[in-house]
């Protein structure tokens, strides 16, 4: 067992692991994160994603013991203390961007990091930037609309996307 | 929009309307926020973890198994073969034996001598964690003496072959015939037929695909005294307690099903899962909780697949273009066993081959077929998307032998608005609807005569990137199910749906539903139906739904039959509370029932504005109970169950124009505009929502999705590195649009939008590549259309379907490609794969 340390959602822990187990293990079964899930085997779903560091990772591509000293961003921690929506989350919502909400979590997260390096993405530019993670349900294009409204207003923008459902 | 105003409804819709509001979802907040009660998610104290070892092989005797060593692992409790569970582990159910003489081998949950597929479970480790589970996986030893497996459904059905389970004698499960003829609904078929100037003959194969629903299977089972609790990321919490019942001879007044956060099912989570009866078996010989929750390599290989039908389907008619038969014969892959709706999934599609034209003849067989794969069963569509592929897919073959535009075709052939309530030739009657307001719709979104004319430039340009534009005029049959059709077709069960209302003396709602959602947004258009017919507000709605003990009747969801079915349940509780409310206002108003109307959820006295009582005032006197009539119950509450008469049917126009790149093969669809009715909208962002879901399944059948097995009967595309679930990025945007004609079948006037996309897609964005490179000598590709083939099909002839590529990404993403599929002397697998 390793001793491994790390402020996961602006609390720290330590904790005895396994060196083989996997961050999103540790997060899901030792400390109760169980808002990040587990949608694969091979890295392809990205529904596990959360910040390490401040930056995008599937958390079953890294070991807890690699995060020791880090600081870790789940879904359970982007809202704001008081409870305000984190704009993407807003926005997923608005725009009607999950139906089951599976692989939402790792959705969003990932958003977030291509909104952080690309401030004003093309639809094409969100497509590419979140092909990482895969949703079963939405067919993405109103995964789309939704990062592109957060985008919008992250920069403060009034650009807003096409609506969805309008046209019922 | 197109709306009829002269059909049956009782939702008034208007701008002051719930129903037809984009409303956000209630279901968002906690699923944004990570707040979520998934089933993996559940820790009992003294919780036990489960691990499944699978059989490699896919079809062998087990002469051996040595789990000594896997017991001895530091964490293990105990480790249970088929043979200690034998005599308890009783059969999957099978719930629809199609016909009388069906041959169903039985399906254990774990296999006591015989593994019949890859991946097969063989053995239970029972342990401290999930680790230490998982690691004694490999320490169990089984041996094998291995059978020829079975894996190509034509050499399958012909006389010497392997057989799958040698007592049956066959690999027929069963015969199935559906002839219009017989059945007094149409023409004789081989007259028609002999009689025709125009035949045309096809083979097309609809491949197998997974469900790949976003979220593992999981299970959780409490086990209390005599009692147990079961959480499982199911479908159909109340269908899956009843057969617990059944397969375990647990009573089932001592089981409970819940179905918290469940993360898709598409289908694939409509089923009794060997590993629900496994965990229940094992919490109730340990008396301890336990937990299995599969990783997602166990779900490709093990959780049931769909499609997988061979299909021949032969078209007649005239010169001028008016069809005059149909004939269809499935081999339809059943898999290594019936789970529960495994052979009446082609059974289900039988009566939608002839889709919306007017045949006048028809003739449907079909062979359920084992093979040693993993069981087919329910997929998004389950038996209607394999249909609609074959008569769109045939619709196009006839235009370019009659020299025929393909829409022209279509529109001399289909039902005429004005026809509506129409009795097809497979005897269903089509309810509402109006194909040409659809089509004319979807050609005005696409842009279809600059696309023409386009495709036309670079056809006469020969540019390497040619264009075509093809077609899907589909219709489905939705609202699963009225009951006495189902029982016509010897379905184990009813289809009706169950709902109730409990007024509490706050004045809040909540509304009990027996349909069971898994990320269609029921919580949020109940609580509209409710707000709309209770006069209250949205807000003050609470939907409750997928627990057993909460919500004690239900079928589930399945079938897009939850609105239509489901919803209107909770329409009918809701007029009965309304009734049961009138008495009690008529008394504390002291005014006759007559004398009062109901309004905006409040009882007044006609022609006497200002006085009145609001059904959530009421719902508090009844609680105090203090003054209430005398030969009434001081109780508003409401119980409904409603079994539909008749099928809905949602139908629509998807066109796709579809670039062909002839030098690499290279698919990419252009534009896909689609124009769907769907009847009645109640929330226009939830049926939005589903078409485009069903869109980007129904392509990624025409893409990129098999399920692969080699010669041997290993799933080659085992993992989401290659079983290519399409990204963002591999699908286009959708420019949907919908028509409104009402469903006649029920107040709500909903005909289901779940299936929809998925059904209508497949066989638009095929017809669409054809219609690219039919100049070149192409008339087929098989699905999916990766570049291989379609390169192949371009410059070897053919279906470019004799070397598969499966998990290839035609928009240029990971390449992982596998040749599984090659023909060779000792598999049979041919060019089917």
């Amino acid at each position: 067992m390793t001793r491994v340390s790390m402020q996961v959602d602006g609390v720290t822990y330590t904790d005895e692991v396994e060196p083989r187990t996997l961050l999103v293990h540790h997060l899901r079964e030792a400390l109760g994160k169980v808002g990040t899930v587990v949608g694969c085997d091979t890295s392809n779903c990205g529904a596990c994603t959360v910040h390490l560091d401040g930056q995008a990772v599937k958390s079953c591509t890294v070991l807890a013991v690699q995060a020791d000293g880090a600081e870790v961003t789940t879904i359970e921690g982007i809202a704001a203390p008081d409870g305000t929506l984190h704009p993407v989350q807003k926005a997923f919502h608005e725009m009607h961007g999950l139906q089951c909400g599976y692989c939402t979590p790792g959705m969003i997260m990932a958003s977030i990091d291509l909104l952080k390096e690309n401030p004003d993405p093309s639809d094409t530019e969100v497509r590419e930037g979140i092909e990482g993670n895969l949703c079963r349900c939405t067919g993405y294009q109103n995964i789309v609309r939704a990062v592109q409204q957060a985008a919008g207003e992250l920069s403060g923008s009034a650009a807003t996307p096409e609506t969805t459902g309008a046209q019922a | 929009m197109t709306v009829t105003e002269d059909a049956a409804t009782t939702q008034v819709q208007g701008p002051d309307k719930e129903v037809g509001k984009a409303r956000k979802r209630k279901e968002d907040a906690r699923l944004i926020t990570g707040r979520t009660t998934w089933t993996d998610n559940m820790v009992l104290p003294g919780m036990l973890h489960l691990s499944v070892v699978r059989s490699p092989v896919a079809h062998a005797r087990i002469t051996a198994i040595d789990v000594s060593a896997a017991k001895e692992s530091p964490g293990v409790v105990t480790v249970l073969t088929g043979r200690d569970l034998a005599d308890e582990q009783g059969s999957i159910p099978c719930a629809w034996p199609v016909t009388p003489d069906m041959k169903n081998p039985g399906h254990p949950s774990i296999a006591v001598d015989r593994v019949n597929h890859v991946g097969e479970a063989v053995a239970v480790i029972v342990a401290r964690s999930r680790t230490a589970a998982a690691d004694a996986v490999e320490l169990v030893d089984v041996d094998y003496d291995l059978l020829p497996p079975v894996l190509d459904m034509e050499e399958a059905v012909r006389d010497g072959a392997d057989l799958v389970h040698d007592d049956l004698g066959t690999n027929t499960s069963y015969h199935f015939v559906f002839d219009a003829g017989e059945a007094g609904t149409g023409g004789d078929t081989e007259q028609a037929f002999a009689d025709a100037d125009v035949v045309v003959s096809r083979r097309f194969v609809n491949q197998r695909l997974i469900p790949a629903f976003m979220e593992p299977r999981s299970v959780v089972v409490q086990p209390q005294g005599d009692n147990y609790t079961m959480w499982s990321a199911t479908q159909i919490p109340h269908i899956l307690r009843v057969m617990l019942a059944m397969v375990t001879g647990i009573p089932e007044h001592k089981l409970r099903v819940i179905a918290p956060d469940v993360g898709g099912g598409f289908g694939g989570k409509l089923q009794v899962n060997p590993e629900e009866i496994l965990a229940l078996l094992v919490a109730r010989r340990l008396g301890k909780p336990v937990k299995w929750t599969e990783t997602r390599s166990e779900s490709l290989m093990t959780a049931h697949h769909g499609r997988d039908q061979v299909q021949f389907i032969d078209v007649a008619a005239d010169r001028e273009g008016n069809v005059k038969g149909l004939r269809v014969r499935l081999l339809a892959d059943m898999g290594a066993y019936l789970r529960l709706i495994t052979p009446g999934v082609p059974a289900l599609g039988a009566f939608m081959f002839p889709g919306i034209y007017k045949f006048p003849a028809y003739r449907f067989e079909c062979d359920g077929v084992f093979t040693n794969k993993v069981p087919t069963d329910a997929y998004r569509g389950a038996g209607r998307p394999e249909a609609t592929f074959a008569v769109e897919r045939i619709m196009d073959e006839l235009a370019v032998e009659l020299g025929m535009d393909p829409l022209e075709l279509r529109r001399k052939n289909w039902i005429q608005s004005q026809e509506f309530p129409f009795t097809t030739v497979a005897g269903l009657e089509y309810d509402s609807g109006d194909y040409d307001a659809a089509t004319q719709q979807a050609l005005d979104l696409l842009g279809y005569p600059e696309l023409r004319e386009e495709q036309r430039r670079r056809r006469e340009s020969n540019d390497p990137v040619q264009l075509g534009i093809g077609f899907s005029t589909f219709t489905e049959m939705c609202g699963l199910a009225p009951s006495r059709v189902l029982g016509s077709l010897s379905y184990g069960a009813g289809g009706w749906e169950s709902a109730s209302i409990r007024m509490l003396p706050t004045g809040k709602v909540e509304v009990v539903t027996g349909s069971t959602p898994h990320g269609q947004g029921h919580e949020t258009a109940w609580s509209q139906l409710v707000a709309d017919q209770l006069g209250v507000p949205f807000e003050d709605v609470e939907v409750l739904h997928g627990d057993t003990a909460v919500a004690p009747k239900g079928m589930d969801t399945y079938g897009s039959r939850s609105l239509v079915v489901g919803g209107t349940a909770v329409l009918k509780a809701a007029d009965k509370v309304i009734a049961k409310a009138r008495k009690v206002a008529a008394h504390l108003l002291e005014a006759s029932e007559d004398d009062l109307e109901f309004t905006g959820g409040k009882f007044s006295v006609r022609g006497t504005p200002g006085s009145g009582l609001g059904i959530q005032e009421i719902a508090l006197a009844v609680f105090a109970a203090h003054d209430y009539p005398e030969d009434v119950e001081p109780s508003i509450d409401a119980d409904a169950t409603f079994d539909p008469v008749n099928f809905s049917f949602p139908h629509g126009t998807h066109v796709c124009a579809m670039e062909v790149d002839t030098d690499t093969g290279f698919v990419k669809i252009r534009k896909y505009a689609c124009v769907d009715d769907v009847g009645t909208i109640v929330n226009p962002l939830i049926v939005e929502g589903q078409v485009h879901g069903g869109l980007a399944q129904g392509i990624a059948q025409a893409l990129y999705e098999e399920a692969v097995y080699d010669a041997d009967g290993n799933l080659t595309t085992g993992t989401f590195v290659d079983y290519l679930v399409p990204s963002a990025a591999d699908l286009p945007h959708f420019d949907t649009g919908n028509t409104v004609h009402v469903a006649p079948g029920n107040p709500i006037g909903a005909k289901g939008v779940g299936e929809a996309g998925c059904i209508a897609s497949t066989p638009a964005v095929v017809n669409a590549a054809l219609d690219a490179v039919r100049h070149l000598g192409v008339s087929d590709i098989r699905m999916p259309l990766t570049p291989e083939r379609v390169w192949r099909a371009i410059h070897q002839g053919g279906d470019g379907g004799d070397r598969a590529t499966a998990g290839s990404n035609a928009y240029g993403g990971a390449q992982t490609e596998t040749t599984a599929g090659v023909s060779t002397p000792q598999s049979a697998l041919g060019g089917d794969r």
